[in-house]
Order: structure tokens, then sequence, then C-alpha cells
């Protein structure tokens, strides 16, 4: 078992991840590669009809050409079909084969989009339900710039190796095996003149391009810097203008500007030289073969239509061949970039036990000596406390104290680990439920709550499809934030964020109490989810939540005494330790924590403010 | 939507293009070697069949090598001109596309200086990076390679059909007839495939936005157990970009094959016709060869001349929206005479400029957002006396800032005038009204380099004493001594490296650098430690000594010290007065106040 766990997060290699991601194109990918050899195959009989076709015309005899002259003969052509009235029929020949190849590149072209399109939204699905399973303390481990960017450009760079490189390599590696398995048997010195280039033409613009590379990095680079000063000019355009420094920043961007035209010139002319080059090697590589063509034709051992199927054979390699180079150079951004996406899919996610409860959740909530700390720095150490069912906790604390663990771990956005004590609802144990069952009985309104860009119906419906409209404004007018939801041109239909309207942070919260208010769920908390509205609108949320939640357990977390005084029981948290414990009333008794904020806030609304901050 | 991706569905029009023809004149001696190297290039492209008809007629189908070795020579001799064709026309290519990237850049960055601050506030920066980044690319990209490609697919069409016609005007003609189709056909499919590369190009952004969302509202997705919900969605959306990427795909698949059909009807026909002249004997072997390898070879620089036209034509777009950047006029603009005695914000002339005490007056004031079609302020009088504290406290996005703006001249009254120590603003230049702000931003806005550089930005010749006793004002000194390289620590990318409470005490330390007349802070409203907080207190209450100062407030210490209070809601002054009075009017000011005191109050307990 221990086993398992350990091999289960050994780091995979990157080809391993790309293999598995493969299953369910493989079968394309498979008629791809055959759809690509048929297409060669017609690619490849072109010449050699056109050859059979020149040397019948020349007086060769159709012996010497077997395989060409049995698929002429299909077509009803022998090698004297030039003296009757075959000519047509070679030209219909033609265009068949050529039909047929065209058939086959078209087959393995939509093959081949179908499988590697479908292997990267696997890919991207795979990516996102990951990101959305993975457990609260990944998310807050991370940078969203860092994923996002690995989401998408590494997904790029994967995509163009399986639509593209992938099958360049192949196509590369089975031309020239198939050109020089024809072509040595026809004529050795000829094939030999031909093949001597090949090495050189590949190596050329592989060490080439693997050389360049590093300049190719730089210019990236200098292009970043230059998109950072821009970047940087835009978002602090009042810094700029405030201290009149548009001079300095136009110059900064222009030698920064200057340098990457520069560096790009510098290695536009690394490339033309090596376009040059590349275009002579093919050139000599031509020569090369006129030559020995003429010396074997001299001998006899060549026909003009042989020759015809050389030039032809050697141009459609050629380009494979160089773009080889390029796509072997490259290769290895493609295996950093799966090892980086490997990094997010093989991260564990939140799982569930098969047995894990789905029974209905009621009763008091119990904390049975909790202890938590984030890291190594303890948040909440033996905290116990139980709320019974349908009464009100209000949980008192400055930031930091520890009051919104409490709530995270009650809605297991955080897991106890083992032996930290306990939390059970009704007596059993929450880690025992399914999570997602857990959370849809324990609703949570953050301190700041995040608002999807979508509309703000389907924000307060928290994107689930199950409640009317009509519900939904109710829930709106529960929470005061329907009237301002009116205002909007759009009303409910008004999207929210970079595409729509900004909200305030108390309008959010608002929409984020509608969202409770309409999931009604039996144990609500409410994480200082009222702080950016004012005493009054609280009070009269406060008020209206009072009528419709009955029965409800609730839990509130505040620093405001008022909200807090209408709770059953209320704690004191300080420093991730329970300070005081008991209902509002002997709270103010008291004479701790409790009393000394109330008598402080209550100094305000008395119309002393004498008190002072600090 | 004013920042959609706008399709061109247009036609080619040069007037979009005599745009840039500014741009066009420093490049035009490359631009003319790009033109006559590849024209050298295409005609030996052209020349190589002929070279190999050559090669077949006179020593392979004769069967002779006389003279073969004078006929490689000059084999040879014809690539290295080509080589070096190449390398000089590629060269002067990058250099025009680089080079004219570059000054469009230049010219975009230098005009976005110069633009006010209303285009700024209605522009996302997203939108204005990819007009001075991507966009001239584009269009240096277009210009060089375009001219490339449409020399290189007209010459080279041109000295072919020329060449097969010459070889053998019947099959010629033939050949020729081809070219036409193959460009309609060419241009039909391009309007698809481009069409689909846009769904693409827009489906992924939509694609990245939903990555971004997914985890900005993880927490929020979690206690709604909307994971499935959302993962189904964007498997909608990855459905979506699928089926564009395929059908784009398919259009492209079937578009090189049927190209290639073309080629091959041709050398049926060369078959089917020609090996009959072969045969009676008045067509050789090798021209032959020569009009099969046109017809093959044609392929290429006709898709390229065909598809020249419809790249042109999406470049417009890029043109007309930097085009658009470039012509657009800054609000607010310093009148010539302004400009002739205070000089601009390239040139300023320091020695005209009167110094600043720091009165300022709201004269009648009216004013709306350029953007926005509400009054926020209507015939508004105040009189800031120098010297004097002004707090501004309201929510979030009531619209706190107006005012700052006004001050600042980021935006100049609808109506009525703002007095500076007696005199329109109007009739100074910006430079000197904003060389006596100092300006603390809310989320501070360093830039990448050094503390050092970061603190100087204002006045950059500031020695090294100065910078510390900038830093010691603010009580920054002990900060930046413990970062690792102290004042030379490098700050990241926009300050990233340094703590918020860090970047807001360095960016004190830079607007006290130059000390201003008038100061304006937009207290931040983000949670800083303690102590740095208590720090940046007693920097606020130093730094504003003597100075005339407006400050968005959000703590209770700050507005107590304020001489003066306005209460902002809904984007409108509704409050006026001082602490005492204001609280006492039991209005808006003491809702907001009980406010922040419970979360103040809670804290000053420990």
């Amino acid at each position: 078992m221990n086993d398992l766990a350990e091999t289960g997060n050994m780091k995979k290699h990157p080809m391993g991840l790309l293999l598995e991601l493969s299953a369910g194109s493989r079968g394309l990918y498979l008629i791809a590669c055959a759809s690509l050899l048929a297409a060669i195959a017609c690619n490849f009989l072109l010449p050699q009809l056109i050859r059979f076709l020149v040397d019948s015309v020349n007086g060769v005899p159709a012996s010497k050409m077997p395989v060409v002259a049995r698929i002429a003969g299909l077509a009803g052509l022998d090698s004297g079909f030039a003296r009757g009235g075959g000519l047509t029929r070679a030209g219909l020949l033609v265009v068949a084969v050529a039909c047929v190849g065209g058939a086959f590149n078209f087959a393995h072209r939509k093959a081949l989009a179908l499988g590697a399109e479908g292997l990267v939204k696997r890919l991207r699905d795979r990516l996102y339900s990951r990101i959305q399973r993975m457990p609260f303390e990944w998310h807050t481990s991370i940078q969203t710039g860092d994923i996002v960017q690995r989401c998408t450009s590494d997904v790029d760079i994967v995509r163009n190796f399986v639509f593209n490189q992938a099958i360049e390599i192949g196509r590369a590696v089975v031309l020239v095996t198939f050109a020089y398995g024809i072509l040595f048997p026809m004529n050795f010195v000829m094939a030999a003149a031909s093949f001597a280039f090949i090495p050189v033409v590949f190596f050329y613009s592989f060490i080439f391009l693997k050389k360049a590379s590093s300049h190719f990095l730089a210019a990236d680079e200098a292009e970043g810097q230059l998109l950072a000063i821009a970047q940087e000019n835009f978002s602090g355009v009042r810094v700029v203008r405030a201290f009149g420094r548009e001079r300095y920043e136009a110059d900064r961007f222009a030698a920064q500007n200057a340098y990457f035209a520069e560096l790009w010139m510098k290695l536009g002319s690394m490339l033309s030289s090596y376009w040059g080059a590349g275009d002579l090697l093919t050139g000599i590589q031509m020569l090369a073969i006129c030559a020995a063509g003429t010396f074997q034709a001299v001998a006899g051992g060549i026909t003009v239509g042989e020759f015809m199927v050389f030039l032809t054979y050697n141009s459609m390699i050629i380009w494979p061949v160089r773009g080889l180079g390029r796509v072997l150079s490259e290769a290895g951004k493609t295996l950093v970039s799966l090892g980086r996406l490997g990094e997010i899919l093989d991260a564990p996610v939140e799982t569930d036990p098969d047995d894990a409860l789905e029974t209905p959740i009621s009763g008091d909530i119990e904390f049975d000596r909790v202890s938590f700390s984030y890291g190594d720095v303890p948040i909440l150490k033996n905290v116990s406390f139980t709320v019974r069912e349908g009464t009100t906790l209000g949980i008192l604390g400055d930031t930091g104290s520890g009051k919104t663990t409490i709530a995270y771990l009650l809605c297991r956005l955080y897991d106890l680990r083992e032996g930290d004590g306990a939390i059970r609802i009704g007596g059993v144990d929450i880690r025992g439920y399914k999570r997602a069952f857990l959370r849809e009985n324990v609703g949570i309104v953050l301190q700041e709550p995040f608002l999807y860009s979508r509309t703000l119906a389907e924000n307060v419906a928290g994107l689930s499809k199950s409640f009317s409209g009509e519900h939904i404004r109710e829930a709106a007018r529960i929470s005061h934030v329907d009237a301002e939801i009116e205002r909007f041109a759009n009303a409910y239909d008004t999207i929210v964020g970079e595409r729509g309207v900004t909200l305030s942070g108390g309008q959010k919260q608002r929409v984020a109490i509608a969202r409770a208010v309409l999931r009604m769920t039996p144990i609500m908390i409410f994480d200082d989810s009222l702080s950016a509205v004012d005493t009054e609108t609280d009070a009269r949320i406060r008020a209206a939540l009072r009528e419709r939640v009955r029965g409800v357990t609730t839990v509130i977390i505040s620093h405001r005494i008022t909200t807090l005084s209408g709770a059953d029981r209320v704690i004191v948290m300080e420093n991730g330790e329970i300070a005081e414990t008991g209902t509002p009333a002997e709270l103010t008794e008291r004479g701790g924590i409790y009393r000394r904020v109330l008598d402080l806030q209550q100094s305000v609304d008395d119309g002393l403010p004498a008190v002072g901050g600090r | 939507m004013q920042y959609a991706d706008e399709t061109s569905g247009k036609r080619f029009d040069a007037g979009v293009w005599k745009t840039m023809l500014r741009f066009f004149v420093p490049h035009r001696k490359e631009l003319v070697k790009v033109a006559f190297f590849m024209l050298i290039c295409s005609v030996i492209d052209v020349m190589i069949p002929l070279y190999q008809k050559h090669i077949i007629d006179k020593f392979i189908f004769a069967r002779s090598s006389g003279g073969i070795w004078f006929v490689i020579a000059a084999g040879v001799a014809l690539m290295l001109v080509q080589l070096a064709a190449t390398v000089i026309f590629t060269r002067a290519a990058i250099r025009v596309e680089m080079g004219f990237s570059r000054d469009l850049k230049k010219a975009c960055f230098e005009h976005l200086q110069t633009l006010s601050l209303s285009y700024y506030n209605t522009t996302p920066v997203g939108y204005i990076i990819a007009r001075v980044m991507s966009d001239t690319d584009k269009i240096g990209l277009m210009i060089a390679w375009g001219l490339v490609d449409f020399m290189w697919g007209l010459s080279y069409v041109l000295f072919a059909v020329t060449a097969m016609l010459t070889l053998s005007f019947r099959l010629g003609i033939w050949l020729a007839a081809m070219i036409p189709v193959m460009a309609v056909v060419t241009a039909w499919f391009q309007k698809r495939i481009l069409s689909c590369n846009r769904t693409v190009r827009h489906t992924n952004s939509l694609i990245t936005g939903a990555f971004n969302e997914g985890i900005l509202g993880a927490r929020t997705s979690k206690t709604l157990v909307a994971e499935d919900i959302n993962i189904e969605e964007f498997g909608g959306l990855t459905g979506q970009m699928y089926r564009a990427s395929v059908r784009g795909a398919v259009w492209s698949a079937a578009y090189t094959p049927l190209m290639l059909m073309f080629g091959a009807v041709s050398v049926a026909v060369i078959m089917a016709r020609g090996l009959g002249y072969v045969a009676e004997g008045v067509m050789a072997f090798g021209t032959l060869s020569a009009m099969i390898s046109y017809a093959i070879n044609i392929f290429e620089p006709v898709q390229h001349l065909s598809n020249i036209f419809s790249e042109a034509t999406s470049t417009q777009v890029n043109i007309e929206r930097v085009d658009a950047l470039l012509k657009r006029e800054p609000e607010i603009t310093d009148s010539p005479e302004v400009v002739r005695v205070y000089g601009d914000s390239f040139a300023p002339k320091r020695e005209n400029w009167e110094p600043l005490r720091g009165d300022i007056c709201f004269d009648d004031v009216t004013f709306k957002y350029p953007d926005g079609d509400e009054y926020v302020l209507e015939h508004f009088d105040l009189g800031v006396p120098a010297g004097t504290r002004v707090a501004i406290v309201g929510e979030t996005g009531a619209g706190k800032s107006t005012l700052v703006n006004l001050v600042c001249r980021f935006y100049e009254p609808t109506s009525g005038r703002i007095l500076i120590d007696g005199r329109d603003y109007r009739d100074r230049s910006q430079l000197w009204l904003r060389s006596n702000i100092g300006y603390v931003l809310q989320s501070p806005h360093l830039f990448s380099g050094t503390v050092r550089d970061n603190i100087r930005y204002g006045r950059p010749d500031a020695s090294d004493e100065e910078i510390i006793e900038a830093a010691k004002l603010v009580s920054a000194h002990h900060i930046i001594e413990k970062l690792p390289e102290g004042l030379d620590s490098d700050v990241g990318e926009g300050g990233d490296r340094l703590s918020t409470g860090e970047k807001q005490l360095v960016s004190f330390a830079r607007a006290v650098l130059t000390d201003p007349r008038i100061f304006v802070l937009d207290e931040a409203t983000s949670s800083i430690d303690t102590e740095t907080e208590l720090l940046i207190q007693r920097a606020v209450s130093r730094v504003l000594a003597g100075r005339t100062s407006f400050l968005i407030a959000h703590r209770l210490s700050t507005i107590k010290m304020a001489d003066l209070i306005l209460a902002v809601r809904d984007g409108k002054i509704i409050e006026r007065g001082t602490h005492s009075e204001l609280l006492r009017k039991g209005g808006y000011y003491r809702q907001l106040y009980s406010m922040q005191y419970e979360i103040e109050a809670f804290r000053s307990i420990d």
C-alpha cells in the first residue's frame, strides 16, 4: 500500500504523460500514419509513371521496370502505348494516381487534426478539472499567473508538437527510407551521390539552430523587457505624469526598443546566411546528381526517365530533411513544457474514500480539542466548543486570531490532520462525509467573496441552474442588494467584472449573502461578511435573515459587537485560543475583551468620539 | 464593443496604407534592395528547370559528357549568385521588418506619453499594449515579407509563364490558363481558413480567461460546490475550440491536395500532349521535364500571390488601430502661449517657472468624466489655503479620486476654474503643476530597478545623501537597510519583491524627495503589518507639515488629522466640515466613521 502511494508520486517521464494523453487519439493517429504512407506511395508512384511513359517513348522495354509496368498495364498501357491512342489514357492515369494520393493526403491531415486537437482538448480539460479539484492549500501556494501561463503557452507548445512536429519527424524518416529504398537499386552511384548530402543537410540545420537558440532566447528576453517597460509605463501612467518623467520614459523605451530590434537584425544576418547556405547545399546536391547522371548515361547505366526520377525524388525529400533539423533542435522545448504540465497533473487532488457518507447532516457542531497549523505556524491551539443545533454562535477576534480557520475547517477547505482533534456534526466526524456533500450542507459567506464574470443572476444562484428568477430576486431582497441590481441597465442580466460592471466591496458581500440565502443550508457561516456594509443595513439584513433562517445552525464571525449581540453564545478568539466564552449578556457582565470592545464601539454611537484611536 | 477585435471584411484600401507613408521613408533603400535581389533569386529559380533541360538534352539523352564540367561550373556560379542574393534580400527584409516596427513602436510610445489620463482610465492596459507591441509587429512583418512574397510570386509567375510559352506555346498556354483558376481557388479557401483562425483566436482568449477565473475563484467554487458546473462549462469552451480548430484544419487539408491536383492535371496534359510531340520528334525530353517542373512548382508562387492580398487586407486592421492611436489628440494640452513660456513635458523651461505656494481654489467648478453622463460636481466652490489638510472619505468606488484628479490636472473642469495661488492653473504648464505635487498612490507603483532608482524617480540628479535623508524622513531608512543590498536592492517588476508596506514607504520617499508644495495621498486599504503601519502613520504626519494636502483617507488617525473633511457618496460630495461638526450632524459621515471605528477600536484594545 505504502509502496503504491510512493510510486504514484514518482515523477513520470514527460513522454509518458504524452503517451497517456494519446489514449483516445491513437486510432486516429494510426489512420493518419497509414494515410500518410499511402499518400507518400502515390507521390512516389507519379515520377515512376512519368519515367515509364518517357522511357517507353524512348524505346526502353517495360521489362526493365516491372512494378510500374504492371500498374500502367492496369490502365491498358504497354511500352508501345505511344504509337497507339494511349496518350490520353496515360494522362488520365496520372490524374487518377494523383487523385488517390490527394484523397489519402486529405485523410491523413483530417485524421491528424482530429487526433491532435482531441488530445489537446483532453489535456486542457484535464488541467482545468484538476485545478478545480485541487485542495484549497494548493491554491494558496501557487501563483495564478504562473499556472495560467502553463495552461496556455505550454499547452500551445505541446499542441505544436502533436500537430506538426511529431508527424514531420515521421514524414522525413519515411520519405528518406522510401526514396533511397527505390533509388539505390535503381542506380547505386547516383543514389550515393544524392544520399551523401542528406546527413550534411540534416546536421547543418540541426547544429545551426541549436546554436542559434541562445540568440533566439536573448531576443525573447529583450522583447520581454521591452514589454515590461511598456506595461509599467501604462499602468503607472499617473506616477510618470505626477513626476513629469515622460521624456525619461520615452528614452528608456526607445533604448530598449532599439536594442531589441538590433538583436533581431543580428539574428536575421545569421538566419540569412543559414537560409542561403541551405539553398546552396541543396543546389550543389542537384548539380552532383546532374554530373553523376551524365557519366552514368555515358556508361549506359541510366535512362532519361530514371534521371528525371532522381531529380524529382531529390526535390521531394530535401525540404523535409531540412525541416527535421529544425524540429529536433526544438524538441527540447516540448519536454520542458510537458514536465511543467505534469507538475500540475500529478499533484494530488481532493478525493473522498468510497465509503464517504452522504447521510443527512444535522445535530450539534462540536469542536473537540482542535489544533491546526499552517506550515510551522500554529493557528489553532486545542480549541473545543459546541454549537447546539438551531442556535447561533458568534466569534469575535482580531486578524490572525484563528477565527477564519475555524470556518474553513468546518466546511473542509482545510482538513484536520490525524491526532489534531476532531470536528463532529451530530456526533459524526466531518472527515467521514463526502466533501461536496458536506459543503452543500455547510454554507459559507466569505469576507472577500469572488464574483464570476457572468450575470448577476448567475452569481446570486451560485452558478446553479435550479433556481427560478423569482427565488433569486427574493434572496437579493433579503440581502438588500435587489434595489441596486435593478438600477443597472440590464438588471439581473448585467455582467460582472472586466467586461461589465464593477461592484463595491459592500455590494459583493451582499450578493454573496444572497447566494447563501438562496441555498439555505442547514449550517451557515458568515465570515465577517458584512464588514463593508454600514451598520443600519447590516442590522436590517440580519433581521431579514433571522426571519428566514429559523432552525439553521449559524456561525457569525465579526468584529462588530452589534452583529454578535443577537447570538446565543459568543466565543472570543485570541492567538488561536478561546479567551472568553458565554452568552452576550454574560460576556458583557464579565468585563473582559468583549466588554471593552463593546464599550469602545458604543462610545461612537453615544456620540462620544473622544476615546481616540491610539 | 469598443475593444472587440475588429474583423475586417473589407477590401484592399490603398488609403489606409498611405497613413504609414512617413514610416516608409527611412527604409526606402532597404526596400529597393529587397525587391531587386528577390528578383534575381526568382530569375534563378526559373532558370533551374531550364538548366536541367540542358543537362537532359545535351548529356543524358545524348549520352555524352563533353563539356559537362563547364556546365556544372556554370551551375555552381548560378548557385553562388543565388546564395549572395538570398543573403542580401533576407537581411534587408529583416532590417525593414524590425526597423519599421521599431519606428512605429517608438512613435506610439512617445505619443502615449502625451495622451490624457482619461484615455488610460477608459482603455484597458492590455489593449494599449496590444497596439504598441503586436499591431506594430504585424505591420512590420507584412511590409517586409509581404513585399518579398509579392515580388517572388509575381516575378516567378511572369518568368515561368514566359519560359513555358517560349519552350512550347501549345503546352504553355494550357498551363498559363490554370493559373487564374488556382488563384481564385486559393482566395476562396484562404477566406474560410482566416475566418476559422479568428474564431480560434477568440475562443483561445476565452479559455485563458476561464483558467484565470478558475484559479482566482477556486475558494468560492469549492464552497458553492460549483466545480462540476465549472468543469462542464469549460468542456463546452474546449469543445468549441476543438470544432473551430478542426474546421480550419480540414479546410487546409482539402486545399493543399486540391492544389497538388491542379499540378497533376497539368502534368497529365503535358504527358498526354507532350509525349506525342516527343514521339514525333518535335519536342526534346528536356523540354518535357522543364514543363513538368513548372507545372508542379507554379502552385507555390500563385498561392503566395493570392494570399498576399488577403493578408494585406487583414493587416489594414492593424494599421487602422495604430493610426487611430497616433491620431488621437490629448484632451488636456498646454496652450501654445503656455508652452512658449513654460516649455512642454519633453523640453521644460524651468528657468521661467514661478515657485508655488499652495493656495488652491475651486471656483464654480462643474465636472463630468468624459466617458460619464452624470455631473459629479456642480457649481462646486472650495477654498483650500496653503498648508490645509483636506481628507476625502467615502466607500470604495464612491468617487473619492475626482477632486484629486482635478487638482493634479489629470482632468480639467467641464466649466469653472481651479486657481492655484490665485491664477487659473491652465495658465501654466502641466509639468509646472505636477513638479510641485507629491503623489502617493493607494497601490504604490514602483518601476523595475533598484530602490535608489525608484526614490529618485522624480529627481534623477539627487545625491545619495538626499535620498537617505528622504528615506529617513518617511521612516523608510531602516527598512531599506534591512534589504539584502540596501539602496541597490532590485525591487523586481512593478516592485514585486517588496511587500505592500515597503512599497508604500519607498513611494513616500520618492514623493518627498521632490519637496512638493502640494501632497496627495491615497491611503492603502489593504492590511499592512502593524509595525509598518505605525511607521507609515508617523511618516504621513511628518510629511504633511506645512504642505497643502489632499488625503483619500481610510484610517481614523489620518482623518482626524484633517482640517477639513469631505464625505463622498455615489460620486458626489454630500457633506463637508470638520470632524466634530460632521459627527454632530449625524449624517453619512457619522455612519462611515462608526463602521471604521468598530474595526480600529477592536485593534486598539490589545
